[in-house]
């Protein structure tokens, strides 16, 4: 592998790992702050990018789409959490993960009606649809690089917001003290609501923008919220930091899972096992550290 | 309290009869689907064990299921028989071991840790099958013929048969009841409803609590691959969906739904579960089919 096709690579890693980094946020976020475990979670990210390919084929253009997709998942994230989510706070996490699961079916099964089984492409902005080239035949697309970019400032961003603001403070206080935050007076039910819709646009966002790149098919929510999980596992739950790096990590790992090429005595491990790197990746960690890298102890 | 007791073995008794009865009066289809319905009987009951009474949600029960299903399929020749004693022997061993390697990883952790970290565990083996060459791939693999029942050269029963694989399949969802409910009544069913209920507690006492769990991980996951392998049997074909996820929120469905910490419950919720499937599918609405179900477990 020459440097040029191990350039592409770590930036394809890269991309790759921050799209999971945004689903893994919100997932790490609602848990951390609410404790609720959420696997409906891949479905925001199914709905992001069903909602890219509808909007951009109503309005004409991905930037329209994605802005009034934004509005139209925050707007149906504190629907849910007012209509369903918020009852799940007392529970034990078996009902959590009941709930949330009936969700995901639910979820499928209205996505079917709505749009339809079929898998669908969405095309890249006219702007970010040129490439960079590297070499005579080599060259990585903008859009790539655009995503991790919009994804790098998205970090830094709900960093920012989770560690400097006072919102950020009342949220950080929520997780620690629900009972001791209310009663000085900031209304926790609103600030729960609002750590909900955050983390469902986080994750819609990603499906959207990373539409142009996958396709938009039916599942493909599971898909990410299954590696999501492996992500805030490895990276240890509550951490937005762990998020991070694990999310990168994965990214990184899978990506080289599927290009480089292993055999031990005869046996052709990579890329034939690719599949199931990251999850070798989670026993290892899990091993040296059962509650995840940047997580608390259990 | 007596009086209660008498009136659930009356039940038991009674319902075991009709089951027993059943074939002299169902035609073949409900026969089959009463097959279906212990088997994942027996799944829901193994995982029953870990989420009721060991106090562990475990999210990847399917692999254990899938995994005894696989191996049956790699130890029957094409198109030939293999034996049922012994494939059954394998297919039991290879889930007792696959859940003792889980669960030596997954119990190091608790709590939602340990309901992400099975699935994870359950997908990385439905990535191995769907994956790799090993059984057919993405498409899985057919099982032409059934397991023989012989036993040097006398056939006690014929698993072709409908019938008398539903007999097979009724005696051992009874056993495993039974095992199952000997386990739970026993010092060590005592033990482990004790971690669930205080962990802490339960190790200051001086139980290797560790141990425990492993021992009722192990135990479960064998349960779950002897239902894997009857399953395969009765529909005679594997493919990686017998591991994945959505039969793994299937079955903790049926437990939740039945009732978790009984151990009839269980088997209820695979009846309701598998009744209501064919119900809804009946409906001509699609939507109808999740909704319905659903819905009524927001309460």
């Amino acid at each position: 592998m020459d440097a040029y096709t191990f350039l592409i690579q770590v930036l394809n890693g890269i991309q790759y790992g921050m799209l999971l980094f945004l689903c893994a946020a919100g997932l790490t976020l609602i848990f951390g702050i609410m404790g609720i475990i959420n696997l409906a979670h891949g479905s925001f990210y199914m709905l992001g990018a069903y909602l890219a390919w509808s909007l951009t084929e109503r309005l004409g253009n991905l930037w329209l789409a994605v802005a009034s997709g934004l509005v139209l998942s925050v707007l149906f994230g504190l629907l849910l959490e007012r209509l369903l989510i918020e009852k799940l706070y007392r529970r034990d996490h078996l009902y959590q993960v009941l709930l949330t699961y009936g969700l995901i079916l639910i979820f499928e099964e209205l996505r079917s009606i709505v749009w339809g089984d079929d898998v669908h492409g969405v095309a890249v902005p006219a702007g970010l649809a040129a490439s960079v080239p590297l070499t005579e035949n080599l060259s990585y697309p903008v859009y790539r690089l655009a995503i991790s970019a919009v994804c790098v400032v998205l970090a830094i961003g709900l960093y920012w917001l989770i560690q400097k603001t006072r919102l950020g403070m009342m949220i950080r206080a929520g997780s620690v003290n629900r009972e001791m935050v209310e009663s000085l007076g900031i209304n926790i039910r609103l600030l729960y609501r609002v750590v909900f819709a955050l983390g469902v646009a986080l994750a819609a966002f990603a499906g959207m923008i990373a539409a142009p790149v996958s396709s938009v098919f039916p599942g493909m929510g599971n898909q990410v919220l299954i590696i999501c999980f492996v992500v805030v596992v490895i990276g240890g739950i509550g951490s937005l930091k762990g998020a991070l790096v694990a999310a990168i990590l994965i990214g990184l790992v899978d990506t080289f899972g599927k290009v480089v090429t292993l055999e031990i005595a005869g046996v052709k491990l990579l890329p034939e096992l690719a599949g199931m790197t990251v999850y070798l990746l989670m026993a290892v960690v899990l091993l040296w550290r059962p509650e995840g890298i940047f997580g608390k102890k259990l | 309290m007596t009086n209660r007791h008498a009136l659930i073995v009356a039940l038991s008794v009674v319902a075991l009869v009709l089951l027993a009865a059943l074939p002299a009066f169902a035609e073949k289809f409900y026969v089959q689907l009463f097959t279906k319905i212990l088997i994942m009987a027996i799944f829901a009951m193994s995982l029953d064990l870990l989420v009721g009474y060991t106090g562990l949600v475990s999210f990847g029960h399917a692999a254990f299921f899938g995994f005894a299903g696989y191996l049956l399929a790699l130890v029957t020749p094409q198109y030939q028989a293999a034996s049922l004693w012994l494939s059954l022997a394998i297919a039991l061993a290879g889930s007792a071991l696959l859940a003792l390697a889980i669960g030596a990883f997954v119990l190091r952790t608790s709590g939602v840790y340990f309901i992400m970290v099975t699935l994870a565990f359950a997908q990385m083996l439905y990535f191995l099958f769907h994956d790799t060459k090993i059984a057919g791939g993405s498409d899985g693999v057919y099982i032409y013929v059934r397991p023989l029942a012989t036993i040097a050269g006398w056939r006690p029963f014929d698993l072709e048969n409908f019938v008398h694989y539903y007999y097979v399949v009724l005696a051992l969802a009874v056993a495993t009841f039974l095992l199952l409910w000997r386990v739970i009544a026993s010092l060590f069913g005592g033990v482990i409803v004790g971690i669930r209920v205080n962990e802490h507690r339960m190790r200051s006492l001086g139980y290797p609590t560790f141990r425990y769990k492993l021992a009722c991980f192990v135990l479960s996951g064998t349960l779950a691959g002897l239902a894997g392998y009857l399953a395969t049997v009765q529909f005679g074909f594997v493919n990686p969906d017998m591991l994945g996820w959505h039969l793994s929120g299937s079955v903790l469905l049926m437990v939740i739904l039945g009732g978790m910490g009984t151990l009839i419950g269980p088997a209820l919720g695979a009846l309701a579960m598998l009744v209501l499937e064919i119900a809804f599918q009946a409906l001509p609405v699609v939507g109808a089919v999740n909704i319905g179900k659903h819905w009524q477990l927001l309460m």
